[in-house]
């Protein structure tokens, strides 16, 4: 009998790990043989654990999963039973390119991954020019998937024209957004999936040697990296000597030590390099001159794991989903109060308001949505006024909103708002890299203002708008730069919360 | 009673492996730190004269980072998610009423040793959140009954 449960870092936070043991225990007292895959997450994370069980070629799910469900769960009769999961609504009504794989198969399997198309893009890729891959990657119209949306293929196409002894791959897995794990699930559920997107990006722009800066936080992640790279050097998937072409990539996996900032490419490459994490200014381009001075790619994860399916499938084929200039999918992640959480892949386009009360189900409280946070800690609070948005990068922009990494976390209405425009400074302050005055003690003062606001004083209100106008203009990075965006919308949106006490009296 | 500082010999063995990556700063950092649970003062001299920089520049690195420690922590470390989507879902009040019950503020060990509270921005568990993580071990959907029997493993 063969039997699916995920080891991805959600369902074991779920209890995936006791749901395994006594499926063990249960197969035992019922003289079953139990074939146990560990897997990735499908993503529907209020199911987790969601165990899968093979009948006649169909994996039919049960969710979510405790120990007491394991006998039920092999011998058929029990409640949790969902149906085939690929037929599921969330599963049916996703576009899986980026994450086709991921809660499928056996993340390190090598032999699984092929089974299900990986390779088929590196191999394509290994027939052709540097010139001819970075064409491809522009033709998909792929833009960075880690939030300032940048076209990826005119950042390769840079590195590819720099001229230099040595050019690097780097890959951020620094995800440090709140609402966000797209990247982890990835990389936890699919990890040759970026491997191969690296050794494709390695070709395209020149590069023989790549790393992935990973953050602390998942220690998860960093194990399947790890063990996952070490299986495709093995393989000859990375090497001297890539897949018998002759052409050389490896790779190396290297942890982050806390920093939120570090996130940010350039404070990534000081870190990288063992430097204290602050940002450089530019120019130079980290395509110029990035890690150790010499030409770089910077990409998220997501951009680099979507790069085998625009090579399996064809730049066009990518390119046909989307809306206006965000072309392909967005892996949109679905987080906080919300009934139904996780991760749904699908065309650009999709409004914030079927996601929030279509797909998550409204909140897990039951009360009301006040406020959607979309795009990390950097990005506004949107009312539900603002549900019409279609989600791209121009459309929500337009709605004052920002998709960065494509993270929505909802809030119901018993949030405090000013209290979350509290915690953007406040976070702002404690994660500040310290290189501009505005950033570094314009958070602190934030806090310090919107302490006064809350304690009923108004005129505090007009010197917070201009504090926030002072952080926008006068930061180096997006992180003084962009946290007056989240308190902006707490005061542009939710005013009537400004002055709780005034109002009052 | 704390344990003997290690010796300089027994550093160079744990940095030796990176001498020659590219960066390879953080990798000695955190090798040193996985094996004594900080960076000892002892280090510091070794790593500085490996890498050939200046205790000075050494020091703005480690103390850049929260990750590293001059100081040991507790027996075991138990990290709070206090990110927004754990917000979202009583996250804030789940970590005040945990500190508050140690007797703690962030970043304290209470007062057996058992465990170190230090607080996090996210643990990618935002779609199963409260979130937390003691040791290497992740938890989704925690709450004040949840949190009992966890300090209670871990003998707090
Ligand atoms: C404060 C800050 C934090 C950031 N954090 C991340 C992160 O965790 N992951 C990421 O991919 N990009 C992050 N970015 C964006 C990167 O600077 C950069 O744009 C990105 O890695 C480029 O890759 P892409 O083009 O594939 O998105 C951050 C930017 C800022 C300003
Ligand atoms: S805005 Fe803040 S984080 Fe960004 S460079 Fe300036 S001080 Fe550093
Ligand atoms: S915000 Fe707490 S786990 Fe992401």
């Amino acid at each position: 009998m063969k039997v699916y449960v995920p080891m991805d870092s959600a369902a074991k936070a779920l209890g995936a790990e006791a749901v395994v043991a006594a499926l063990h225990a249960a197969a035992r007292d019922a003289g079953i043989a139990l074939e146990l895959v560990r897997t990735g997450t499908r993503g529907m994370i209020w199911l987790e654990p969601l165990v899968e069980v093979e009948i006649d070629g169909l994996r039919h799910g049960y969710g979510p999963a405790a120990p007491e469900d394991a006998g039920a769960i092999l011998d058929g009769t029990s409640q949790k039973a969902l149906g085939p999961v690929e037929e599921l609504d969330w599963m049916a009504r996703q576009t899986r390119l980026t994450f086709a794989r991921v809660g499928v198969i056996d993340p390190l399997s090598l032999e699984d991954y092929v089974a299900h198309g990986g390779l088929a893009g590196l191999r394509r890729a290994l027939g052709m020019t540097g010139a001819a891959i970075v064409e491809e990657v522009t033709a998909s119209g792929l833009r960075g998937r880690g939030g300032a949306g940048f076209p990826t293929g005119i950042k390769w196409k840079t590195v590819h024209e720099a001229q230099a002894p040595q050019k690097y791959i780097v890959c951020n897995a620094d995800e440090g957004d709140s609402g966000t794990f797209a990247d982890r699930m990835l990389m936890e559920g699919d990890p040759f999936t970026l491997i191969e997107g690296m050794v494709i990006a390695g070709l395209g722009v020149g590069a023989t040697r790549g790393y992935v800066y990973l953050r602390s936080e998942y220690p998860d992640a960093i194990r399947v990296m790890r063990r996952a790279v070490e299986i495709a050097r093995k393989e000859r998937v990375l090497g001297a000597d890539v897949l018998g072409s002759g052409r050389a990539f490896d790779m190396e996996i290297r942890v982050g030590a806390g920093a939120y900032v570090c996130g940010e490419e350039t404070s990534l490459l000081n870190s990288l390099e063992g430097k204290r994490g602050v940002v450089r200014a530019k120019p130079p381009l980290p395509a110029l001159e990035g890690f150790l001075g010499r030409p770089t790619v910077v990409n998220n994860v997501i951009s680099l794991a979507t790069v085998p399916v625009i090579f399996e499938k064809g730049a066009q084929h990518y390119a046909d989903f989307g809306l206006g200039r965000s072309r392909g999918t967005v892996t949109l992640q679905i987080a906080g109060n919300v009934a139904r959480g996780g991760l749904f892949e699908t065309a650009f386009g999709i409004t914030l308001g079927e996601v929030v009360e279509g797909l998550a189900g409204g909140t897990a409280s039951g009360r009301p949505v006040k406020a959607v946070q979309v795009g990390g800690p950097l990005g506004a609070y949107l009312p539900a006024s603002k549900f019409d948005a279609p989600l791209g990068y121009e459309e929500l922009d337009a709605k004052g909103g920002l998709l960065g990494h494509a993270g929505m976390v909802v809030f119901d209405d018993t949030a405090d708002m000013m209290s979350m425009a509290r915690f953007a400074m406040e976070f702002c302050a404690i994660e500040s890299c310290g290189k501009c005055t505005p950033c570094r003690i314009g958070a602190v003062r934030g806090v310090e203002t919107i302490d006064r606001i809350r304690q009923g004083d108004g005129e505090a209100v007009p010197l917070l708008r201009d504090l926030c106008e002072t952080m926008k203009d006068g930061s180096l990075c997006a992180l003084g730069g962009l946290t007056p965006l989240p308190v902006e919308s707490v005061l542009d949106h939710f005013a009537d919360e400004a002055l709780p006490r005034r109002e009052a009296a | 009673m704390s344990p003997p500082l290690p010796a300089s010999d027994e550093i160079e063995a744990i940095i030796a492996p990176y001498r020659n990556a590219e960066g390879p700063l953080l990798p000695m950092l955190h090798a040193v730190q996985d094996a004594f649970g900080h960076i000892p003062e002892t280090a510091h001299r070794v790593i500085a004269e490996a890498l050939n920089i200046s205790r000075a520049e050494l020091h703005g690195v480690i103390s850049f980072y929260h990750d590293f420690r001059s100081q040991p922590a507790g027996r075991h470390v138990l990290k709070i998610c206090r990110a927004e989507a754990c917000q979202a879902v009583g996250g804030a009040a789940l970590a005040d009423a945990t500190l508050k019950r140690l007797g703690l503020e962030w970043h304290g060990t209470t007062r057996n040793g058992a465990v170190t509270v230090e607080p996090v921005y996210c643990l990618g568990l935002c779609a199963c959140a409260p979130a937390a993580m003691l040791d290497d071990r992740v938890l989704g959907r925690v709450d004040d009954a949840r949190m009992t029997t966890l300090l209670a493993e871990a003998g707090a």
